[in-house]
């Protein structure tokens, strides 16, 4: 297959577009046909990223590149940025104010879900230094 | 399980997706946690939640959930009806509680997504995630 590369705008607190750009990534994935269990993962985890920029980020993308030996997508935002990533990556960690927990977010599940579902995950952050994720998955034919 | 037998034993009501009755779930999820969702092997299963908000559509898409039902009657709002529609996702209400249609589906045999194995639709429980 061609390789493809793709840019997608991420708003932050912008509710009604939320989750779409994941939605796209995940359609696209399955009309090139890769495996579902592959798609999943990979669309979860763009999920996952996009909502927090959405939530707790600034303006927002998330890049997708696809080839066929390995998919990529990388989510980066100009917010606030994580000021202790260790502690963010902790099951159940989150600042989630009482607005997104009534939205079924909040859980501190996003990140180490993540984690979980890449086959390589990498995160920059820092205190107003904005976010950037880093994952990728392998395609095993 | 036929989506039409869940709709049945929940005295369910259709509200996006009527064309897609003949789809089967594998098994079941009780959660208003949109994380959770993403958490476990929840592909081909059925939904039940008391969250009524669009984010809920997106996230059991993202999720691969077969159809979403809402429990204790409730209405979704048209922006989620709108967006069912769209994604292709059933979307239907019942008047039980999450206890008792998560307790109906079980004793017909639909079980959790503890030991499921993603995409296989086999159901074994007491596996854990
Ligand atoms: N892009 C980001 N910018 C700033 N802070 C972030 C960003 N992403 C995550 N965080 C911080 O890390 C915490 C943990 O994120 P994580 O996704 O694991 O959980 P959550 O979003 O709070 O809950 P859930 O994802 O389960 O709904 C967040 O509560 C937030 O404080
Ligand atoms: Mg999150």
């Amino acid at each position: 297959m061609q390789s493809l590369t793709k840019t997608f705008r991420v708003q932050p607190r912008d509710f009604v577009k939320a989750g779409e750009a994941s939605l796209k990534i995940q359609r696209l994935l399955k009309d090139i046909g890769f495996d579902p269990t592959l798609i999943r993962r990979v669309a979860v985890c763009a999920y996952e990223s996009e909502m927090n920029v959405v939530m707790y980020g600034g303006e927002g993308k998330i890049l997708l590149e696809v080839s066929a030996e390995k998919i990529s997508v990388i989510t980066d935002d100009d917010g606030p940025g994580i000021e202790d990533i260790e502690k963010a990556l902790q099951e159940g960690y989150s600042t989630a104010p009482p607005e997104y927990r009534e939205m079924g977010f909040g859980a501190g599940m996003g990140l180490p879900n993540i984690k979980k579902n890449a086959d390589l995950f990498e995160i920059r952050s820092g205190k107003g230094d904005g976010t950037t994720l880093v994952m990728s998955f392998e395609v095993r034919q | 399980m036929k989506l039409s037998e869940v709709k049945e034993i929940l005295k369910a009501e259709v509200v996006a997706g009527e064309e897609h009755l003949g789809r089967t779930v594998v098994a079941g999820v009780g959660s208003d946690l949109m994380s959770d969702l993403l958490t476990g092997p929840t592909a081909d299963a059925v939904l039940l939640t008391g969250l009524n908000n669009v984010q809920v559509v997106k996230t059991a898409v993202v999720a691969g959930i077969g159809a979403v039902i809402l429990v204790r009657g409730k209405r979704p709002a048209p922006d989620m009806v709108r967006h069912a529609k769209e994604q292709q996702l059933p979307l239907l209400t019942t008047p039980f509680t999450m206890f008792s249609a998560c307790g109906r589906l079980f004793e017909k045999g639909l079980r959790g997504v503890e030991k499921k194995a993603v995409g296989t639709g086999e159901v074994k429980e007491g596996l854990g995630r």
